[in-house]
């Protein structure tokens, strides 16, 4: 291998690889048990179609608009890696191979369009979400990885100073925003605040959280790109914000609902986690326990911003993702020591204001960057093949219409009759005739 | 034969069931059902937002009984069903033509 090269940071990071990518089928599980019943595989693929979707237009094209040399002033890669084809395996991205740094960012940009399913659950066509997660992908999430993450080229991190270590910007608030625009271009569900919609399974909800909890460490530890000092304070930053910020939501949730709810311990933890994101390079365990309750608390409180102003964000992708990436950007600005990951100091700390300036720049260019274009493909998709399932099928339930399969099959008499009577193909006529053939 | 139907409290099922043994019913079916009657549901909190809940959980008994014993049986179950709250539920009874024991194809009283 070349000089510089790690055998430890490489090891470290494919790890983090590996445990960021578990991440969306943790997502898929988290969202998966908050649905009603009748959409739960829906909500799975919407997360798992990811994977497939921008792992390939990865190599193809993201990673070298994302990563590649610059095209335009910080803006935009060029497409000189087009099909990664002039990789080499020994090609080093500092003390690691290229390929593990690729496989490392690709992660995240197959996480980030997942998240944004969450705020049109129940009433997406399958076939219009797989577009909108390759077009948005392109046209959004490429481009702002390219600012926020290339730190040696990118506009906002290297040009302007934005501190952003994971992606509180780049992937929270990016697909927290994308999440408003596409739930206003569908609308609300059919019975929007009169059912109760409530989490069909909460043990799904608990197991995914926990899922993205552990992959998490991968996701901001690894950032660090190397098995170091950082990587550690990384680590134990990520998991002091995420417990004060499960605290900070039961607290909040106690006190002005009256309950302790499972889901708000979910929700309370994955807030904290989206806030200490951007964060936990460059702020104390001190520091991050406050950041921590703070994002726990607020959060527990944007999610009711919904009810107020009447937009359908089904799983608080909006009030989770866009408002705890953006607090987690924004309290840098306040509690940047400026002796761990970066040498800028925040107000708390005797640096002034300039940072925080710096910080809300990035929280505002990337927030009305994605919330325009994400709203624009969504119009696009919405006026050409339709972005939403017929009221009927919304109300029967997206599984069965969408994918021609159902969540659970508990009952030996219910089952059959269900799918006898549904219009999809069915694999057994239950009555023990031979199984009719289908493509399954 | 007649068939009683009573619709009560889940909690309340088991004291039910109970009393209906003591009483010397010998089989019964019962399943979970959900409605309301006048007390009209009820309002929650969850996750910020609060909703009207009208259809209320509910444990649906039903016995075959021969006519002689109806009043008794159903004296029997409003008795122990009973709390004394809204949402305590309802029992009553229709008239039943035939019953069969499907094992051994024995009609009327005898197959109860």
């Amino acid at each position: 291998m070349p000089n510089g090269f790690s055998g430890g940071d490489t090891a470290f990071v494919l790890i983090s690889a590996a445990l960021v990518m578990l991440m969306t089928p943790g997502l898929a599980f988290f969202y998966g048990g908050m649905v009603r019943v009748k959409s739960t595989l829906n909500m799975l693929i919407m997360s798992f179609i990811a994977l497939a979707i921008i792992t390939v237009l990865w190599v193809l094209y993201g990673y070298s608009i994302s990563f590649g040399p610059d095209a335009f002033h910080g803006l935009i890669g060029n497409l000189s890696l087009f099909g990664m084809r002039h990789i080499g395996m020994n090609q080093l991205s500092g003390s690691i191979p290229v390929f593990a740094f690729a496989s490392f960012q690709l992660m995240f940009a197959v996480i980030t369009p997942a998240l944004v399913s969450g705020a049109i659950a129940d009433r997406t066509k399958f076939a219009a979400w797989s577009l909108f997660v390759a077009l948005w992908g392109t046209i959004v999430y490429f481009p702002v990885a390219h600012w926020v993450f290339d730190t040696s080229q990118g506009w906002l991190a290297a040009k302007v100073g934005v501190l952003d270590f994971a992606g509180g910007t780049a992937v929270h608030l990016n697909a927290g925003v994308a999440g408003l625009a596409l739930c206003l271009v569908l609308g609300k569900r059919v019975g929007f605040r009169k059912d109760p919609m409530r989490p069909h399974s909460l043990p799904l909800v608990m197991l995914g959280s926990g899922l993205l909890w552990f992959g998490w460490f991968g996701f901001n530890a690894g950032s660090a790109l190397a098995a170091n000092g950082l990587a550690g304070t990384a680590f134990i930053n990520t998991q002091i914000a995420t417990a004060a910020a499960m605290i900070g939501w039961l607290a909040y949730e106690k006190i002005r609902h009256g309950s302790f709810t499972t889901l708000g311990a979910a929700s309370g933890a994955v807030a904290g986690l989206v806030g200490i994101t951007p964060a936990c390079a460059y702020i104390s365990p001190l520091g991050s326990i406050l950041l921590g309750l703070v994002c726990g608390a607020l959060c527990s409180w944007a999610i009711s911003l919904k009810f107020r102003f009447g937009y359908d964000d089904s799983l608080d992708v909006v009030g989770v993702h866009a408002v705890g990436g953006a607090a987690g950007a924004l309290l840098i600005g306040f509690l940047s020591t400026g002796h761990a990951g970066s040498p800028a100091k925040g107000l708390f700390y005797g640096g002034g204001p300039a940072q925080l300036g710096k910080q809300a720049l990035g929280v505002v260019v990337v927030g009305v960057f994605s919330f325009v274009f994400a709203w624009l493909i969504g119009k696009a998709i919405d006026k050409t093949i339709g972005f939403r399932v017929s009221e009927e099928v919304e109300t029967a339930g997206i599984d069965q219409a969408e994918h021609a399969e159902t969540a659970y099959d508990f009952s030996a008499v219910g089952a059959s009759l269900s799918r006898a009577l549904a219009p999809a193909p069915s694999p057994s006529t239950g009555d023990g005739t031979p199984a009719k053939k289908v493509d399954a | 034969m007649r068939l009683i139907t009573a619709v009560v409290k889940p909690h309340r099922l088991d004291d039910v069931k109970a009393a209906l043994q003591a009483y010397g019913v010998h089989g019964m079916t019962v399943t979970e059902a959900s409605g309301y009657g006048r007390q009209r549901g009820h309002t929650e909190v969850y996750r910020g937002a609060e909703y009207t809940v009208d259809l209320v959980p509910k444990a649906r008994i039903e016995v075959l009984v021969e006519d002689d014993d109806a009043d008794a049986v159903i004296e029997v179950v409003v008795k122990s069903a009973r709390t004394g709250k809204i949402g305590d539920g309802k029992v009553w009874s229709v008239p039943v033509e035939t019953a069969v024991r499907v094992r051994t194809g024995e009609q009327g009283p005898d197959a109860l």
